[in-house]
């Protein structure tokens, strides 16, 4: 039983000088999110993550972010700043206080 | 499982394993890796810094394109790759002086919030937003809104006179004189390679501009055309800004990437000829202002990996396709299939980005080296369409196209087409007036912009600068026939006098 886990979600990719917020369409114009994943039997992994997500942070359109089981082809993972494919990817066990960053580089997304 | 679970929530005094990042840095074997890149080469912070920052330059020197103390115009959009483009000139500039950039920047931001249907208080916040980047990079900067276009003046359309094109030996005698210059001028002027001028800015547009110009993309019937028609318009504009500015070089952000989905969507749009044109490194289609792309070997990924880990900022900014579905456009549905076909086979997009490098700008076949022949109104490359050669495929679209184009009026008045048929100077010239100006505008493209032009049911919305130098072009052709027919005539009487 693996227990409840605290991470931070991101996404975009902007960084601003001015610290001003900047809107992610898909995600009602919320760029950070400090999320509580609850306690499960499994340990959460990247996999479970992008479910979670879906269900409880994408306001429309889950198509423009995932596909398949997967991120869209075109969004880039960053778990703790560096590239989730030196991670394992989708099985990638989150830890606590992990920062998980998708940026999207895909036109006019 | 659930013991993998405990063990890393365990407080234990060395860092719980992680899976893979065993692996060092290929670069210096030493480094803790962030970034995989170029299939499988993973590259820790320094390193992959140091990397990128090189490829930007070595294109740049490959190419041998940009004189010492030229005034350069970075086209910046407040996207990623722009951005990274930007960031890369700066750092370029304060280096030491063996290394530095040479050339003098300027950059322009266009606000093309009006054809993307933007409210004009998202737009003050989009342009404040864009205002505070450029006034931390320092460099002069003019921010135009796309409405602008309403007021360019058909000159724009032009191809001005190409300056000599620079040898090898140019360059570095140019080199040679720009270090001498700067020694004369001294040390201290050698630190502000470009003083801080004031920012550049016209009036916000009225409201009738952007009155009109969200009735003319309301008005085009594909996100494509849609897509096409901003390009146009936006190119048209950086190109103004540069001309009375007196920039020579301009500098756009395309990615490889990008490059890569541009030339396969170029290809689905029917724009093959140009393909050199629309993808190379440099662009020199309108003559005395050249497009160069230095950001052409660095991958989106590498972009957005390089603007994350070192904070380069960047405006976000919806495009015309924000949120449309995948397959809304061309343009949409080729990004997906290359990025898809990225995910399985990395060497994707290298492979099509290196065939484009492949390409050679030739000219047409029957195109005298000096004399290039006419030139499309909207996208001004030189016309690759054959309207004589009417056994083509695409001889039998424009033939079935420009009679339905044409008015009734054509028909009705059968005699003054015959009148034309005759080839009398003066008749043609006064049925030619009367003809439909769709018609007029559609025979000056090439085939790509006259495809597009399908998905625009009328062209009276379109800025009158488009409209004007069509009129003006289609005037000088009449004219310049007219003085044939007057030449052969005289010809004719020399050769046989006493016969006419």
């Amino acid at each position: 039983m693996a227990a409840p886990l605290s991470v931070e979600v991101e996404f975009g990719a902007v960084v601003n000088p001015g610290k001003r917020a900047v809107r992610s369409l898909l995600f009602d114009g919320v760029k950070k999110h400090q999320v509580t994943l609850p306690g499960q039997e499994e340990p959460w992994d990247i996999r479970n993550l992008l479910v979670w997500i879906k269900k409880n942070l994408l306001k429309e359109r889950p198509e423009l972010f995932i596909q398949g089981d997967s991120v869209r082809p075109g969004i880039l993972v960053l778990i703790n700043d560096a590239d989730w494919e030196l991670l394992g990817e989708l099985d990638y066990q989150l830890q606590d206080q992990d920062s998980i960053l998708f940026i999207s580089t895909l036109h006019g997304g | 499982m659930c013991e993998v679970g405990e063990d890393y929530r365990a407080p234990a005094g060395q860092p719980p394993p992680r899976p893979g990042r065993e692996q060092k840095c290929v670069k210096c074997k030493e480094g803790l890796p962030v970034v995989v890149i170029r299939a499988g080469d993973a590259f820790c912070r320094d390193c992959f810094k140091a990397f990128y920052v090189h490829k930007f330059r070595a294109v740049l020197g490959k190419n041998r394109l940009i004189f010492p103390g030229e005034k350069v115009l970075l086209a910046w959009s407040g996207g990623p790759s722009s951005s990274s483009m930007l960031w890369q000139v700066l750092e370029g500039l304060s280096r030491d002086s063996a290394k530095r950039l040479r050339f003098v920047p300027g950059v322009v931001y266009a606000d093309e919030g009006a054809a993307c249907g933007q409210s004009p208080e998202d737009r003050a916040k989009t342009v404040a937003e864009a205002k505070l980047v450029l006034q931390s990079v320092g460099f002069p900067w003019h921010i135009v809104a796309l409405e602008e276009v309403f007021s360019l003046p058909p000159s724009v359309l032009r191809c001005s006179a190409r300056e000599p094109v620079g040898t090898e030996g140019a360059y570095k005698a140019a080199v040679d004189s720009f270090l001498q210059q700067q020694h004369a001028l001294g040390e201290e002027q050698q630190s502000l390679p470009c003083p801080p001028r004031p920012p550049i800015r016209a009036g916000p547009p009225t409201a009738g501009q952007t009155e009109a110009l969200s009735t003319l993309f309301s008005s085009v019937e594909t996100l494509t055309a849609k897509e096409e028609l901003l390009r146009t318009l936006r190119t048209h504009l950086i190109l103004h800004v540069a001309r009375t500015h007196g920039y020579s070089k301009v500098m756009m952000g395309d990615s490889c990437t990008r490059l890569a989905i541009k030339l396969m969507t170029s290809l689905a749009l029917g724009r093959g000829a140009f393909l050199a044109w629309d993808t190379g490194f440099s662009d020199e289609r309108h003559g005395d202002v050249v497009v160069v792309r230095p950001m052409r070997e660095h991958t989106l990924k590498e972009v957005a990996f390089y603007n994350r880990l070192f904070a380069v900022p960047s405006v976000f900014t919806p495009a015309v396709d924000t949120k449309a579905p995948e397959k809304a456009s061309i343009h949409r549905l080729m990004e997906a299939f290359i990025l898809r076909l990225q995910a399985q086979f990395p060497s994707t997009v290298s492979t099509v980005y290196r065939t484009s490098e492949k390409l050679v700008k030739a000219p047409r076949d029957g195109c005298a080296a000096g004399t290039p022949g006419p030139r499309c109104l909207l996208c001004m490359c030189v016309l690759d369409v054959d309207t004589a050669d009417s056994a083509t495929a695409f001889g039998a679209q424009t033939s079935s196209q420009l009679p339905q184009t044409q008015p009734p009026v054509a028909q009705a008045e059968a005699p003054t087409v015959s009148c034309c048929c005759t080839g009398m100077g003066g008749a043609r010239h006064c049925c030619r007036t009367e003809e439909d100006p769709r018609a007029r505008v559609i025979e000056q493209l090439c085939y790509g912009c006259r495809v597009n032009m399908k998905d625009l049911p009328s062209l009276d919305p379109l800025p009158p600068y488009i409209l004007a130098e069509a009129q003006l072009r289609s005037q000088r052709a009449e004219a310049e026939q007219i003085q044939e027919y007057l030449l052969e005539d005289r010809e004719d009487e020399d050769a046989r006098p006493g016969e006419s």
